[in-house]
């Protein structure tokens, strides 16, 4: 045992002096990327209000082929984009928004992805309405003052895809018993994310706030299916074949849902044409046996 | 072995002059200055010559320059850049190509200033010895960074890259970067000589290894006159390229500098008080005549 131990401490000293310091260099260097390897990931984690210029793929694509030369960044006409710098949350030297700041005009001609030299920014996208920055969200129902029945729509209004990315649901004031409420609700398919509408808002923060997609937007399971599609898809029921809802009203009519309503009947044993399905007289109503 | 000398080039200085013995120096710095000041005059005065920095710049809004390790990287993490860049890389490639990658790090690279630097200082100091580093260190640490690269699927080097963040911050915008640079200052000054560029940094690695088969090169063309001051040494940042060149001439060495970690910065040209190197290409390469013959083998080592 101890004729071989040795033998091995006989290596030959050069030969062990390399071993030895290929070994550390390899050892340091292997933490060196490990460390790296971890500090990428974390550099992934984009920070919810910096917004990546139009056609940046994901988070991981974009940092797989941006290279960070500022091209875009020197491209833009409004000064919108900017590298980041060490120390700024984004990964470094990447361009970004924040629309808060400058938002995107949306130029026509998209400099930025022109310039782009490697495709981080997507050549593809010719369309600057097809963009899909990031996605608004309404994030704060209790401070953005339309809920409150006031009169804004300045998101509405600022917005560039004007109707379609912001519409106004008109809804009944509870409060005032006899107003609307017009209510801005961002629609997903038209946003390009260029957050006009976050930089306009007149709170002193913004109750509308652009997020990255990953961020802003929600997923069906993908083995979800809406039975009303299928159906429509199919022509046809695919489960069970629908019973006709029998609505139970008074003889002479009946009632098509998603159709003409409230239809009376014709023909035979139909009230008399013009008159009324109820008696003119309300106390009939009043005074039917069983209530309403 | 003679010991290092304080202050090289003093004799340079007195038998060639001050701006003389300077020459290559100046026209470094000249270089560093004149590329970075092209990238400046943009954002400064708005007259945009060049847009971008060195990962990838447009000059003149019609010639594109890549930089080949960055779009290596890119390749690594699993996208194909678009033609463009490809074709910048290729330009840049192939200029480093003839005239010896390493030209980058002494002619063109902002940290070189840095390094210098605290070379300087530490000559002047008199700061010796420092942590035992390999100057294979350099090789692992491009392989390392390739490699993090395929396997998180991001250019993840360019997040902690010195050399592009400072470029990149003075043309865009420091932040907390200089704190980069005085680490970088720091780890040459106290942690070991040219313990950066000389050792560590994995883009100098990567133009080291473009630079091997440079056109352009330094040769130590009278290099019987040398007396052993030892004045290059003390200045090369690479001295273990110039050994063969000056003193293989017994050995039918050619007197070219052929190792592709020859920065080209023609430093030892100019503090050389006999005039022993000058730039030449690397097919001057024949030993000098006397000894010509001497060792057949000589010109296929060549």
């Amino acid at each position: 045992m101890s004729d071989k131990r040795k033998e091995k401490l006989d290596i030959d000293p050069a030969r062990r002096r390399f071993l030895t310091d290929t070994l550390r260099t390899a050892v340091g260097v292997g933490l060196v990327a490990l460390t790296l390897g971890v500090y990428q990931r974390q550099a992934r984690a984009l920070p919810a209000t910096a917004i990546r210029p139009p056609g940046a793929g994901s988070e991981q694509d974009f940092q797989a082929a941006c290279i960070r030369c500022g091209l875009c960044v020197r491209d833009c006409p409004y000064d919108t984009l900017k590298l980041a710098e060490v120390g700024d949350e984004v990964a470094l030297g990447t361009p970004y928004f924040e629309a808060r700041s400058v938002p995107c005009e949306m130029c026509d001609d998209i400099p930025c992805v022109k310039a782009c030299p490697t495709g981080a920014l997507d050549p593809a996208l010719t369309k600057i309405a097809e963009a899909r920055m990031g996605l608004a969200v309404v994030v704060d129902h209790e401070s953005c003052i339309a809920f409150q029945g006031l009169r804004c729509e300045v998101c509405f209004n600022v917005c560039p895809v004007r109707g379609n990315a912001i519409t106004l649901n008109y809804q009944h004031n509870e409060r005032s018993g006899k107003h609307a409420l017009f209510i801005p609700v961002v629609h997903s398919a038209a946003c390009t994310g260029c957050g006009k509408c976050e930089k306009a808002c007149i709170l002193d923060e913004a109750a509308i706030k652009v997020f990255p997609i990953a961020l802003a937007k929600g997923m069906l399971g993908k083995h979800y299916r809406l039975g009303w599609e299928q159906k429509a898809r199919a022509g046809e029921a695919l489960v069970t074949p629908d019973t006709p809802h029998d609505y139970n009203l008074p003889k002479g009519m009946h009632y098509e849902h998603a159709g003409r309503g409230l239809v009376i009947d014709e023909g035979e044993g139909a009230p008399a044409s013009g008159a009324a399905p109820f008696s003119s007289n309300p106390l009939d109503t009043l005074n039917r046996k069983g209530g309403l | 072995m003679a010991a290092v000398p304080e202050r090289p080039g003093a004799e340079s200085i007195q038998v060639n002059g001050w701006w003389y013995a300077h020459r290559f120096l100046i026209l470094r710095r000249v270089s560093q200055l004149t590329i970075l000041g092209l990238f400046l005059i943009g954002p400064w005065f708005g007259l945009w010559l060049v847009k971008g920095n060195l990962a990838s710049s447009l000059t003149l809004d019609t010639l594109p320059l890549s930089d080949p390790l960055v779009l290596l990287q890119v390749f690594a993490s699993g996208h194909a850049p678009e033609t463009t860049a490809l074709i910048g890389g290729l330009i840049v490639l192939v200029f480093y190509l003839v005239v010896g990658g390493r030209v980058y790090c002494s002619w063109v690279c902002p940290i070189n200033f840095v390094t210098d630097a605290a070379e300087w200082l530490r000559r002047r100091l008199g700061i010796k010895g420092g942590a035992h580093l390999s100057d294979k260190t350099r090789y692992w640490l491009l392989g390392a960074i390739l490699v993090v690269a395929a396997i998180s699927g991001s250019v993840a080097w360019e997040l902690v890259n010195p050399v592009s963040m400072v470029f990149r911050g003075l043309v865009f915008g420091m932040g907390l970067a200089w704190g980069i640079v005085a680490a970088v200052f720091l780890l040459d000054l106290f942690v070991g000589r040219r313990a950066w560029c000389g050792h560590l940094c994995p883009v100098g690695a990567f133009y080291g290894l473009l630079g091997e088969g440079a056109v352009v090169r330094v040769s130590a063309v009278h290099r019987e006159r040398c007396d052993d001051c030892m004045d290059c040494f003390a200045v090369c940042p690479e001295h273990q390229v110039i050994r063969p060149a000056l003193k293989g001439a017994d050995k039918g060495i050619g007197p070219v500098i052929t190792s592709g970690h020859c920065t080209n910065c023609g430093r030892c040209i100019d503090v050389c008080g006999r005039n022993v190197f000058a730039f030449t290409t690397r097919f001057n390469n024949q030993p000098r005549r006397e000894i010509a013959g001497s060792d057949p083998k000589s010109e296929v080592s060549s």
